[in-house]
């Protein structure tokens, strides 16, 4: 009983150290947290503040907590300008087959507009586009270059 | 292509099935390939000029493709023609079957050919030497300037008649050429002779184009444009260059093929993020939808019968690959092994379905059945997706990409083939850097 209770100590502890360093090392690298890069270094401004892309996980197209805080910048931005029409490009990294990367493009893109169109601004004035995995940002076949790949972009189209 | 029909004088003049004669088994790898020796074609001396053709030459011409032909398929082994024992025109008239033994031979093609009056005729015939019989023989009349045409379906009838299979030589190849910088690709639609040659492009690289695909009778593509910014799936006259937009649909329409019969173009169309598949009957222009779901539908391809397409779909979290009748009904999960799975392609003999696979950083080609069963991952690499069947269901045309430098150096995109065996991978010589290959059915069909 004794030995029982103490290897399941033991256990707990192992496993709670196994918990956390996984944790860390997943945690964040450089710029990406997770798979999601959170760097600066390929970003462009609709305006002074308001950056014009969002980055995604591999194959996903959920917002992150950061998406959203740019997204929002992006509708008070499009609030303020109201004749600005916008179109949203939504991209893929290398690491998929092309068909599949197209619709995943889509799927971001409209994650994008989606968001943006529940801060009141009007879909009439959000196109969308994807070009898959067809227009890197990065042409790099590393981590880093695949998690700025991920991405939808706003783009003023007038 | 009407104009390339070749007109067959007569078939088959003489076979002769009495006894044992040397057959190539083409169900396994084969480590042991057939020695054969190709006769040069004696060129008639009545031969006449016909414009831009080496009349002299055609002769070794077509002996050469053949010989190329024969060694890309990894099941002949063509033999140097220094150690050839009897001059051609005497060969084709009557071997030395006993000679061309000698030199290990085990089979042995011979012919002529004859250019007048701006036509090319052209006798071959093969001849087992241990049997020291004539297996086969076929004599034709073309346009001159098919010549290489000539060697394709002389390949095709010999490979025909000692694997007991149709050949795969008399095709095509279409295909995105590319070039330029990763970041900056400009892509081409192309098509080339199987072999390489012959290369034609068939738009200018103004807009990004993308996976074309033949119909069944090689005459019209299928593909995706971004003319005018606007993603579209297309559909191209080879012969006029007539080409328009497949529907009118309000969003991006990609991934198209042919239905086997060729009436029809199934593809998917993405609107608010969600891909579905549709199809469109070409004549009656009518769109149906296939599948109705929240996830990626995407990359569809029909059975050979025209009776089920297989899919891939996220719809469990990561794509997998489906199948369901061409209406869309009974939809079955049949991918359940570890990685994710994408590109279904229908073999054209209808028992296996090719794909690509992921699994940990890597991409594999491979084929299973048609219920899932059976996996067999034939060639594993850094990235390589979009496997396309060769007519007789044998060898596979996928393309490739290299692991780019932090500057994008280093990058390349290539096509490459693979016999279902897992054996006989090589490279295709293309002009340029190329993706999104599709195999035609056979030309003279």
């Amino acid at each position: 009983m004794i030995f029982n209770k103490n290897l399941k100590n033991i256990l707990l502890v192992v496993f709670t150290t196994l918990i956390l360093s996984a944790c860390s090392t997943a945690k964040k690298s450089g710029n990406i947290d997770g798979d999601v890069y959170t760097g600066k270094e390929t970003v462009k401004f609709l305006a002074s503040g308001v950056p014009d892309r969002v980055f995604f996980a591999t194959n996903k197209s959920s917002l992150t907590t950061a998406a959203r805080e740019t997204l929002r910048k992006q509708a008070t931005y499009l609030r303020k300008n109201k004749s600005l029409n916008v179109t949203i490009e939504g991209h893929a990294d290398e690491r998929g087959t092309r068909e599949y990367n197209l619709a995943l493009g889509e799927r971001r893109a409209n994650a994008a507009k989606d968001y943006l169109m529940t801060y009141g601004i009007s879909g009439k004035r959000i196109s969308v586009i994807s070009y898959g995995k067809e227009k890197p940002v990065n042409p790099a076949s590393t981590s880093l270059a695949w998690s700025q790949n991920r991405r939808s972009v706003t783009v003023k189209v007038n | 292509m009407k104009k390339l029909l070749i007109l067959f004088f007569f078939k088959i003049l003489f076979i002769n099935n009495a006894f044992a004669l040397i057959e190539v088994d083409i169900t396994r790898g084969n480590l042991d390939p057939l020695p054969i020796a190709v006769s040069p074609l004696h060129v008639d001396i009545k031969s006449e000029a016909f414009d831009g053709i080496k009349i002299k030459e055609l002769g070794e011409n077509i002996s050469s493709i053949v010989e190329k032909n024969f060694k890309a398929t990894g099941l002949f082994n063509p033999l140097k023609k220094e150690a050839f024992v009897q001059k051609p025109d005497i060969a084709h008239l009557k071997p030395r079957f006993e000679d061309w033994r000698l030199i290990k031979a085990q089979a042995l093609v011979t012919g002529k050919l004859l250019v007048k009056d701006g036509k090319l005729k052209v006798e071959f015939r093969l001849w087992d030497l241990a049997a020291a019989k004539e297996m086969t023989a076929l004599a034709f009349t073309t346009t001159p300037s098919n010549w290489r045409r000539v060697a394709h379906i002389i390949s095709d009838k010999i490979y025909e008649r000692l694997t007991g299979e149709e050949g795969y030589f008399d095709t095509r190849i279409i295909f995105v050429a590319e070039s330029g910088p990763k970041n900056q690709r400009i892509k081409k639609l192309a098509i080339m002779d199987q072999d390489g040659a012959n290369t034609k492009y068939l738009t200018l690289g103004n807009e990004l184009v993308l996976t074309p695909r033949f119909n069944p009778t090689n005459q019209m593509v299928t593909y995706m444009s971004y003319f005018r910014n606007m993603p579209r799936v297309y559909l191209l006259d080879i012969e006029t260059g007539t080409q328009e937009v497949v529907g009118n649909f309000p969003g991006m329409t990609f991934a198209p093929r042919f239905s086997p019969d060729g009436k029809k173009i199934v593809m998917s169309f993405a609107k608010d993020g969600n891909s579905d598949i549709y199809t469109m009957d070409l004549d009656t222009r009518v769109v149906e939808r296939i599948t109705n779901h929240s996830s990626i539908d995407t990359s569809p391809s029909f059975s050979p019968d025209g009776k089920y397409i297989a899919f891939n779909s996220d719809r469990s979290g990561l794509q997998q690959i489906y199948v369901m009748r061409s209406d869309g009904s009974g939809v079955k999960r049949i991918t359940f092994g570890n990685g994710i799975y994408g590109t279904p392609v229908w073999s054209p003999r209808g028992d296996l379905i090719a794909f690509t696979k992921m699994r940990k950083g890597r991409f594999f080609i491979g084929v299973m059945r048609i219920d899932g069963t059976g996996e067999r991952l034939l060639t594993e690499n850094y990235y390589q997706e979009a496997p396309s069947w060769s007519p007789n269901g044998r060898v596979l045309v996928f393309y490739r990409e290299t692991k780019a430098g932090t500057k994008g150096e280093g990058f390349s995109a290539k096509l490459w083939s693979i016999d279902i065996t897992g054996y006989n991978e090589r490279r295709l010589n293309t002009e340029t850097d190329a993706s999104d290959p599709s195999w035609s059915s056979l030309l003279s069909k």
